[in-house]
């Protein structure tokens, strides 16, 4: 059993996991948001997790201090991801049947006075998160390693957990897209959130049906694409940011094999079987052409399609590309994912000469 | 009114009432003067829609969000009387704070307090994305929100570097080289080399971002004194200003968000 829970857990199969069960959570999602199921999970959940615990291995990655944090955000998130649908749930079935959303009954647009019924809510919060960090702190020690050694690395040498999904998209890309195209485009994306998204329904509730590519969209880059990561690169690699499975034994001397491969090394010495042309620009053609197209050739295309046309309807044409150009950059990392897996495939353009690889 | 209760004789001093110069909540015209009359109370507005005050619509991330970020600037301040910010005591004044100070759990708070916010700007953005909140008239206070978002990773990730130990300077070390990265201005970017002119390379390991970011080209002590500033001075004040824009948008722009 574990031996088999570590197999998969390997990025190769869960990724693919995830994905499938993210949508079916959302396909499912009334199912998903009832309370039944959120008790089935639950009961399922602490008897495994205490069953995990008694694992060595697992025992000392999860209790390593600054790894708790992370528990506590699986927790949680798993649990708002949960009261978030549930929410939606009611209100799209309510809206089903012809009423308004909880909260626009007039009973919840009534006004209260903020003394004392936001005040007293306030103090409570101020008080729960005075005891949580209290007992936290008497609980866990703060970490405290060697003294700064500028000469030794540990290995693995790890950024603090926040970043570790940017740590992880090192595997599949060079540090100038990981760690700082794609945060850029991250932070770009999501100011601009309110600018795309012209669809004036589902402000101010909790709702599915009325924004289901928005949230579909948003929770695919929150949970599976930054939450994934995080967890992989905290709990799922070793020394040399090597796979090892949560019950396994961290083996400094575990070696993978791995060849990776170029996609202009596919096509001048495998597919065209010839040395590779000494213009740098030539040998990557194929790949440069490919990453332009990806770019700046899918937009149009895809423009032509019926939902992106209905969509262009209603949004123009402007919102249109700039939507379409953060999808493609989103999306450019689970691609890459899956062609590494394929194909062994190192980078789609492989400019070393100008430090920049694709 | 026939017996007085030790509270109403309190209320009836000169000092209660030169401090509170309205009488107990209990009735319209006090609940609106204690929440107008109070500094801090002052950000509420008097009365609101129900659907807002409900734990379960805003599950009061915002608001738990700037309790941490306050609970971190009080034990922060408690921190900096222990702390110098050189490679030679640095990481003695943090044993020092562990084995000497009484009841010293500050820096256990503050570690973890610095983790939980993380935690809690983001379950904040995420509840502010389910219910739609970003959508007009607040998608000014969103983007800022997503400003105010990036600065607790940066400070949370200052001050990872301050106890001085090998987690520290290697989990910075792994951060700031990708910096070096930076397509143009780092010099392991692409485009770096093209800035070149015969002999002189115009982006270096001398010069370019990481070397601004660290004030050297590896985490010395000199990255120590910037990081450090940038902790406890800089992002700080700029975040205290951004909250401050944030919560006065949440009232201009109509309260917590409701349905239309
Ligand atoms: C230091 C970080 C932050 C603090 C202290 C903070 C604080 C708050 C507070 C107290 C509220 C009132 C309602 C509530 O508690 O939910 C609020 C509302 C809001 N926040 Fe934040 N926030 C922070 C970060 C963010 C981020 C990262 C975003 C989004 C990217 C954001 C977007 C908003 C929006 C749009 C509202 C209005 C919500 C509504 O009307 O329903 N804030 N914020």
């Amino acid at each position: 059993m574990k031996q088999f829970v570590n197999i998969v857990a390997d990025p190769i199969y869960s990724f693919p996991i995830t994905c499938v069960l993210y949508y079916y959570m959302l396909k499912y999602y009334k199912f998903f948001g009832s309370k039944k199921f959120a008790w089935t999970v639950t009961l399922i959940a602490i008897p495994v997790f205490l069953i995990m615990m008694a694992d060595p291995n697992f025992y000392l990655i999860i209790t390593w201090p600054d790894n708790i944090p992370i528990t506590i955000l699986i927790v949680a998130v798993s649990f708002f991801t949960w009261y978030s649908i549930h929410k939606a749930a009611i209100n799209d079935t309510r809206q089903e049947e012809g009423e308004v959303p909880v909260e626009a009954t007039p009973e919840n647009r009534e006004k209260v006075w903020c003394w004392p019924n936001l005040v007293y809510t306030e103090m409570f919060a101020i008080i729960a998160g005075t005891v949580f960090l209290i007992v936290w702190a008497i609980v866990f020690k703060a970490p405290l390693e060697e003294p700064a050694n500028p000469t030794w690395a540990p290995n693995p040498a790890k950024a603090p957990w926040y970043f570790l999904g940017l740590q992880e998209m090192l595997v599949y890309f060079d540090p100038w897209m990981a760690g700082v195209v794609l945060p850029g485009v991250i932070v770009v994306g999501l100011i601009a959130i309110p600018y795309i998204d012209t669809n004036p329904k589902g402000n101010g509730y909790f709702c599915f049906n009325d924004r289901k590519f928005a949230i579909s969209s948003f929770l695919f880059g929150w949970l599976v694409l930054w939450l994934y990561l995080i967890i992989v690169g905290t709990f799922l690699r070793g020394p040399n940011w090597t796979f090892y499975g949560p019950f396994e034994y961290w083996d400094f001397h575990k070696v993978v094999a791995e060849y990776n491969v170029n996609l202009s090394e596919f096509l001048w010495i495998k597919f065209l079987g010839t040395a590779m042309p000494s213009n740098i620009l030539v040998r990557e053609a194929l790949g440069i052409v490919l990453s332009l197209g990806y770019m700046f050739g899918l937009p149009p295309l895809l423009a032509k399609t019926s939902f992106f046309k209905e969509l262009i309807s209603k949004i123009g044409m402007i919102r249109y590309y700039i939507t379409i150009v953060l999808f493609l950059l989103m999306f450019s990392l689970p691609i890459k994912m899956v062609l590494r897996w394929a194909f062994s495939l190192k980078y789609i353009v492989a400019l070393p000469e100008w430090e920049l690889n694709l | 009114m026939s017996k007085k209760g030790i509270a109403d004789y309190v209320r009836e001093t000169q000092v209660w009432k030169s401090i509170f110069r309205h009488g107990p909540p209990n009735n319209a015209r006090n609940r609106a003067a204690v929440v107008a009359g109070n500094v801090f109370l002052h950000l509420h507005p008097i009365k609101l829609k129900k659907s807002g005050v409900q734990l379960g619509y805003t599950w009061c991330m915002g608001g738990l969000s700037f309790f941490v970020f306050l609970a971190l600037t009080v034990t922060g301040v408690l921190l900096m009387f222990y702390y110098r910010p050189t490679a030679e005591y640095a990481f003695n004044d943090i044993i020092a704070l562990r084995e000497h100070v009484p009841l010293g759990i500050m820096r256990e708070i503050h570690r973890w307090g610095a983790h939980l916010m993380v935690i809690t700007v983001w379950l904040h953005m995420f509840r502010v994305f389910m219910t739609g909140s970003y959508k007009p008239p607040r998608e000014f206070n969103w983007g800022v929100g997503v400003i105010l978002l990036v600065l607790t990773l940066l400070l949370s990730f200052t001050g990872y570097l301050l106890p001085w130990d090998q987690l520290a300077i290697w989990a910075i070390a792994v951060g700031s080289n990708m910096a070096k990265a930076t397509p143009f201005l780092g010099h392991g970017g692409p485009g770096a080399a093209l800035a070149q002119i015969g002999d002189f390379v115009m982006v270096s390991d001398k010069n370019d971002v990481r070397f601004q970011l660290l004030a050297g080209r590896f985490v010395g002590e000199p990255a120590l004194l910037r990081f450090y500033i940038l902790h406890c001075v800089f992002i700080p004040l700029v975040v205290g200003v951004l909250i401050a824009i944030h919560f006065w948008r949440v009232r201009k722009d109509g309260g917590i968000s409701a349905p239309l």
